[in-house]
């Protein structure tokens, strides 16, 4: 009894120690005010434009930034800063549910691993070391040209690929928690199996899984921009960060902003979720 | 934490730099072999020969033609062969074309002139052919070219050789019978009627007997080959035995570039002298640096229905379609207002057999949603176009399509596919709703008209239609030419009023040419003619 209530008293400290050193994280700070920023961008596109993304315009073709257009136009005279807004939204979505896949799944089979080691420890995590060994864009690639091009396929296979490197850092945890004295007293009381790894490891181990959720997400919106800007995954006239970008690369020169401006946003996105990452982790 | 910082920054910069340096990373995933097929984005012209001429023109005021120097031309496809019998593809027939010769090749004129044969007469019933061989014609092995070897390459061809069961170009297989009166005259006789043929007897003569064409071809055209590395570049140099005029350029290294982006920073580098294939956007980029000459693709642009999948087997349908998209603002959108509208599966580089149906549709939104509704979508439906992804040019209509078909309620959504995907399963397979590509033809106007034929291998949109199959029999039969004439008229109103497909239109071809060089031709085929480039003095 003793002991469950200490695990829960450890989680109660750290809610309360954590809003403090948020203040004093300056690191924290400038990444959630970019980060928020760009949200706020995004989701302003969502309710009110003046513009719709896929809207052409044969006469407003290649605008320099100006007031009409903030972000200029591209080559069929649609809006960029509709589309990297509307493009924002894609990539983050995309982000957002390749990271979910890759924690959701990562977590079970770091779990498991972790916690209950032996042979199945050994199949798993080679089987996972496996999928990390081949470099994650060639294997996104191979899992696209079995799938075929799309969206949710891109989610599918980017969050795949994202599983091990949360796997790994789950076992990690779990390995260091379960011989926890918290944890022998719960399986001395009787705790399944299932109640000791969600309720009394997990919770613990959460830290270390949110910084690699951060950087992962980051990782999540590269390989998108990645994929995007070879031409699979997002298709046209959708737009997203790195669509944008390959699509863009044909007027660099001539029409500079189309690039820079999709580039730029992902740079600060990148930029805002890792001072994020950082501010959790660092003291 | 320092480490993680250094991380960050890293990838910060590795962004930028991918910003920046866009342009010089290939799109590897989208680079493709382009297989079989008369299907080509881009080709060549006979609108443009007036440009051409007003070109050449002004190089004799500016400098003469001098023999000697080295040029390399950006071309956009890997080639599929080396064999000229087996190469499918437009991109691979239009370098080749400078190796090998057939009995006859074609002039910047789209006419046919003799090459191998000095002389050809075709029987007034259209069942003989008659062709007397030019003396003095070498191979580039030294070998002269004999009368076995034009026999042996027509076989081949024919499909007649002892370990061939079917005919390598098609239309070869009318012939029935090879004769040889003497040792200096070949009589090819037909089993059926057909004046259209000699246009596929550009088609390369071969040593007999020789192995190696797929790796080491040689021919009798004007350059010999040098090397070919996958993916890289495929080189030649003058064959100095060639019967006819002698080419001015030493060497000429086709270099292959995955993309026009990646050709673009190559051409801005300057290590391009001729790439053939520009967008509106950077040729205006590049006029300060090259010459631009403007041509067009000859080539049938269209949006093609696949006319037996829903809901396109509704003729209201398609023709509601056609009635929707504007092809001028497709090609204000895409090419800056270049290119020549059309309106049916034929372009005006064939002359008195093309019929301009380009008003047919006029845009009408109102009467595209009556046709709408009469079939049964008064609420529009959701349809696929299916793109292959190396043209952007097609990626690019396919955009401006979708935002046209928004006003009439159709939904379309865009796949991209590799070319060989596309080549398989839509060309092949026919599993497609609609489609983006060009079409092009040889020197034969059937070539466009006869695939739609109900039972055609290549019909692959499906189109079906017995006046259509009854008049294009009679014109394929037929040796008075009025008859064909008029009947090709026919064909191309029959796939207008039914709306086979959307056709949008013959695109423009705009050419960089290093301002050094002189004596680029367009062709109304799909080729790149090296033997008449020069460095000016």
């Amino acid at each position: 009894m003793e002991t469950i209530e200490t695990a829960a008293e450890t989680r109660n400290i750290k809610k309360k120690t954590y809003p403090i050193k948020k203040v004093k994280n300056p690191t924290l700070t400038i990444g959630l005010i970019l980060v928020a920023f760009l949200l706020l961008m995004m989701l302003g596109g969502l309710l009110f434009s003046p513009y719709r993304a896929e809207q052409m315009n044969k006469k407003e073709k290649f605008l320099a930034p100006c007031f009409t257009h903030l972000m200029g136009t591209d080559n069929f005279g649609r809006d960029i800063f509709t589309r990297v807004q509307k493009g924002m939204g894609m990539t983050v979505l995309i982000a957002l549910s390749v990271t979910g896949i890759g924690a959701f799944l990562g977590t079970i089979l770091g779990a498991v691993t972790g916690y209950y080691g032996g042979w199945l420890d050994e199949i798993l995590m080679r089987l996972n070391d496996m999928l990390a060994a081949f470099p994650g864009i060639l294997l996104a690639l191979v899992f696209i040209s079995v799938l075929g091009n799309g969206k949710y396929n891109i989610i599918l296979a980017l969050g795949i690929i994202f599983i091990p490197s949360y796997a790994r850092i789950v076992r990690g945890e779990f390995l260091r928690l379960r011989e926890a004295d918290y944890v022998k007293s719960a399986k001395l009381m009787g705790a399944s199996d299932f109640r000791i790894m969600w309720v009394h490891i997990l919770p613990n181990g959460l830290p270390a899984l949110l910084s690699a959720l951060t950087v992962g997400f980051n990782n999540a919106v590269l390989a998108e921009a990645g994929m995007s800007y070879l031409g699979i995954g997002v298709q046209p006239p959708d737009a997203s960060l790195g669509r944008m970008l390959s699509e863009a690369q044909g007027y660099l020169f001539s029409a500079p902003w189309y690039a820079l401006c999709p580039g730029l946003v992902i740079i600060l996105l990148i930029l805002g979720f890792s001072f994020i990452s950082e501010g959790i982790t660092g003291r | 934490m320092r480490k993680q910082m250094k991380r960050i920054l890293t990838m910060a910069a590795a962004v930028a730099v991918m910003i920046v340096l866009g342009g010089c990373t290939g799109n590897t995933g989208e680079e493709t072999v382009q297989p079989e097929s008369n299907l080509t984005v881009e080709s060549n012209t006979t609108e443009g020969s007036t440009t051409t001429a007003e070109n050449t023109d002004k190089t004799i005021q500016e400098g003469e033609a001098v023999y000697g120097g080295s040029i390399v031309v950006g071309i956009q496809n890997d080639l599929d062969s080396l064999d000229p019998h087996l190469a499918g593809s437009a991109g691979t027939s239009e370098v080749l074309f400078n190796i090998f010769e057939g009995l006859v090749k074609p002039n910047s004129e789209g006419e046919l002139i003799p090459a191998v044969a000095s002389d050809y007469k075709i029987s007034e019933d259209g069942m003989c052919y008659t062709f007397t061989l030019r003396d003095q014609v070498k191979f580039h092995n030294g070998e002269p070219v004999t009368i076995e070897d034009v026999i042996y390459s027509v076989k081949r061809c024919a499909g007649m050789l002892e370990d061939q069961t079917e005919p390598l170009v098609s239309a070869y297989s009318v012939i029935a019978e090879i004769r040889t009166p003497d040792e200096k005259t070949i009589e090819l006789v037909l089993s059926e009627a057909d004046t259209e043929l000699i246009g596929y007897l550009t088609e390369a003569i071969l040593p007999e007997g020789y192995e190696n064409q797929a790796s080491a071809p040689i021919g009798c055209g004007p350059f010999r080959f040098v090397s070919y590395a996958p993916q890289q570049s495929f080189v030649m140099e003058r064959f100095e035995e060639y019967w006819g005029e002698r080419p001015y350029l030493d060497r000429v290294e086709f270099r292959i570039a995955a993309n026009t982006d990646s050709a673009m920073m190559e051409l801005k580098a300057g290590t391009i002298d001729i790439y053939p294939y520009l967008t509106s956007d950077q040729a205006n980029e590049l006029s300060g640096q090259y010459e631009i000459l403007i041509g067009t693709s000859n080539l049938v642009q269209a949006l093609f229905l696949n006319n037996a999948a829903e809901p396109f087997q509704d003729v209201r349908v398609r023709q509601a379609l056609c009635y929707a998209i504007d092809a001028q603002e497709i090609m204000d959108m895409v090419a800056d207002g270049y290119g020549t509208e059309i309106g049916s599966n034929m372009f005006p580089a064939f002359g008195k057999y093309y019929k301009d149906l380009s008003e047919y549709y006029s845009v009408d939104l109102n009467k595209a949603k009556e046709l709408l509704a009469q079939a049964g979508y008064p609420n529009g439906f959701e349809m696929t176009i299916t793109v292959p992804s190396n043209y952007q040019f097609h990626i690019d209509t396919a955009q401006v399509i979708v935002e046209q078909l928004k006003q009439i309620g159709v939904n379309a959504k865009i796949e991209l596919v590799e070319w060989a995907s596309w080549y398989s399963d839509v060309y092949r397979g026919r599993e497609f709703q609609s489609t983006i590509v060009g079409l092009d033809a040889d020197l034969a106007p059937k070539a466009l008209l006869k695939r739609y034929g109900s039972e055609v291998k290549n019909n692959f949109i499906g189109f079906s239609d017995s006046e259509y199959d009854t008049v294009l029999e009679e014109a394929l039969r037929t040796v008075d030419d009025q008859i064909k004439v008029n009947n090709y008229h026919r064909l191309q109103e029959i796939l207008t009023e039914q709306a086979a497909s959307v056709f949008i239109q013959d695109a423009a071809v705009l050419i960089a040419l290093n301002p050094e060089l002189g004596g680029y031709t367009f062709y109304p085929v799909y080729v790149q003619d090296m033997s008449q480039v020069y460095y000016r003095k």
